[in-house]
C-alpha cells in the first residue's frame, strides 16, 4: 500500500514516500522514487492505481512547462495545485484518474506550502498531510509535534518517529523510505531509510 | 456511507431584521478520517450575498468556479452585482442543467436585497429551489441543526443576537455529528458591512 506524508517547515517543505513497487502481492521493486519532481521547485507525491498516477502526473508536468514556456514565468504552487484538480475534475465524470497526490511546493512570492488532492479531486492547503495506512498511524503524532516554526532537524526527527511507528504497527509495512526537502535551493534527498 | 456524507458538512443559514447571518462548520475528512480543520464550505459572491455549499468537497468547489463564472459574466453584461433573489433562480438552473449527472452538493444562500430586506434559499441537489423566512441547513446532522434552530430562532433579532443565535445553533447542532465540527466561520451581513467571526468548537 502506497504510504506518503508530508510536512511543511518555516521556510521548506518536506515529503517522505515509500519506495515499493508492488504487484498485488509481489514487491517488484525496492528503491522506486515516488516523489516526482514539476520543476525545479515542486514535487508531486504518487498514491493510487499504477497507470492513472503515472500518466496523469505525466499530463500536469507537461502542461506546467507549456505554461512556462508560453508566459515567460513558472506557475506557483498554488496555480499548479488548483490546475491539477481542474484537470481531475473534468475527468472525474469522465475517465476519472484514480490517483491521490500531494503537492509540496516552495515560491519567492508565497514561501513553503503544501496541498493535499484526492482522486475526487478534493483540494486543500494543509500543513500536515499524507495518505495510506500509514497515515493513520503518523498523522495525529505530526499535528501533535508541529509548529509553525519548525525546523529541517525537527521535521526529519518527525519523520524518523513516524516512519518507526509505521514498520512496527502497520502489518503490510514498506521497508523502505525515501525523504525530500523542498527549499529556496530546489528539490533533495535528505535521506533513504 | 452516502456520497453526501464523504466529506461531512454543516451549513447554517438564518433571517434577522436587516440583517442576515451564515454559519459553517470548519471540518474536511474523508470518510471518519480528518484531513483538515480550516476548510470552510461558505464562498462570498459579493459584499451582500454569500454561497454555502455541503455536500462532496470537489462538486461544491466545481459549482462555486461556476458560479463565480455565471456572477463574473453578469457584472459584466449588466454593470451590476446580481440580486440574492435573481441569484436563487440562477443556481436552481444550474443545478437542474444536471438533473442526470448531479453535482453531490446541497447549497445554502444568504443574501441581503437593495432594500435591506433578507433573502435566505436552500436547494437539494437537483436545484428545488426553498425559499424561508427563518433559517436553512444542509448538512451530515439535518435532525440536529433542524432542532436547534428550530428552538432558538425568533424573529425580529438585530445582529448582536443573530450572531449569538447562529453560533449557538451550530456549535450545538455538531455536538453529536461525527463528521462535521471541529470549530466554525460565521458571517453576519448587514446593510453596511460584513462581520466574519471564527469560532473555537471541540475539536472532535
Amino acid at each position: 500500500m502506497d504510504f506518503y506524508v508530508g510536512i511543511k517547515g518555516k521556510d521548506f517543505v518536506m515529503v517522505c514516500c515509500d519506495t515499493s513497487a508492488t504487484h498485488s502481492i509481489i514487491r517488484i521493486k525496492q528503491d522506486e522514487d515516488k516523489i516526482i519532481p514539476i520543476n525545479d521547485h515542486n514535487v508531486f507525491c504518487l498514491s493510487g492505481e499504477a497507470g492513472d498516477r503515472v500518466n496523469f502526473t505525466e499530463y500536469v508536468i507537461a502542461n506546467v512547462k507549456l505554461y512556462a514556456l508560453r508566459n515567460g514565468v513558472n506557475l506557483t504552487t498554488k496555480g499548479i495545485a488548483n490546475y491539477t484538480r481542474h484537470e481531475l475534475a473534468v475527468a472525474l465524470r469522465k475517465a476519472p484518474y484514480h490517483c491521490n497526490l500531494l503537492l509540496a511546493g516552495y515560491d519567492e512570492k508565497n514561501g513553503p506550502s503544501l496541498y493535499w488532492l484526492d482522486y475526487l479531486a478534493s483540494l486543500t492547503k494543509v500543513n500536515v498531510g499524507g495518505t495510506g495506512y500509514g497515515s493513520y498511524f503518523t498523522l495525529s503524532m505530526f499535528d501533535k509535534m508541529w509548529h509553525p516554526e519548525l525546523t529541517p532537524e525537527e521535521a526529519v526527527v518527525m519523520l524518523d518517529k513516524g516512519i518507526e511507528e509505521v514498520k512496527k504497527r502497520l502489518v503490510v509495512a514498506p521497508p523502505s523510505f525515501i525523504i525530500k526537502i523542498i527549499d529556496k535551493d530546489g528539490v533533495r534527498v535528505v535521506k533513504t531509510v | 456511507m452516502s456520497i453526501f456524507e464523504y466529506n461531512g458538512s454543516a451549513i447554517i443559514a438564518m433571517a434577522g431584521k436587516n440583517c442576515v447571518a451564515i454559519a459553517s462548520d470548519l471540518r474536511f475528512g474523508v470518510q471518519l478520517q480528518t484531513i483538515t480543520c480550516d476548510s470552510s464550505k461558505v464562498f462570498k459572491v459579493h459584499d451582500k450575498l454569500y454561497l454555502g455549499i455541503g455536500g462532496l468537497q470537489t462538486d461544491a468547489l466545481t459549482l462555486f468556479q461556476k458560479v463565480k463564472f455565471r456572477t463574473n459574466m453578469y457584472k459584466l453584461r449588466e454593470e451590476k452585482d446580481i440580486k440574492p433573489s435573481k441569484f436563487g433562480e440562477l443556481l436552481a438552473n444550474m443545478l437542474y442543467e444536471r438533473r442526470f449527472g448531479p453535482f453531490f452538493t446541497s447549497p445554502v444562500v444568504a443574501g441581503l436585497e437593495a432594500d435591506g430586506k433578507p433573502y435566505i434559499c436552500g436547494y437539494d441537489s437537483i436545484g428545488c429551489l426553498e425559499k424561508a423566512e427563518d433559517f436553512l441547513i444542509s448538512g451530515t446532522s439535518p435532525e440536529s441543526l433542524f432542532g436547534v434552530c428550530e428552538s432558538f430562532w425568533k424573529p425580529d433579532m438585530s445582529s448582536d443576537e443573530l450572531f449569538e443565535c447562529i453560533s449557538q445553533c451550530l456549535l450545538a447542532g455538531v455536538g453529536r455529528d461525527a463528521l462535521a465540527g471541529w470549530g466554525s466561520v460565521v458571517h453576519i451581513i448587514t446593510p453596511d458591512q460584513v462581520t466574519s467571526r471564527t469560532l473555537k468548537g471541540r475539536m472532535d
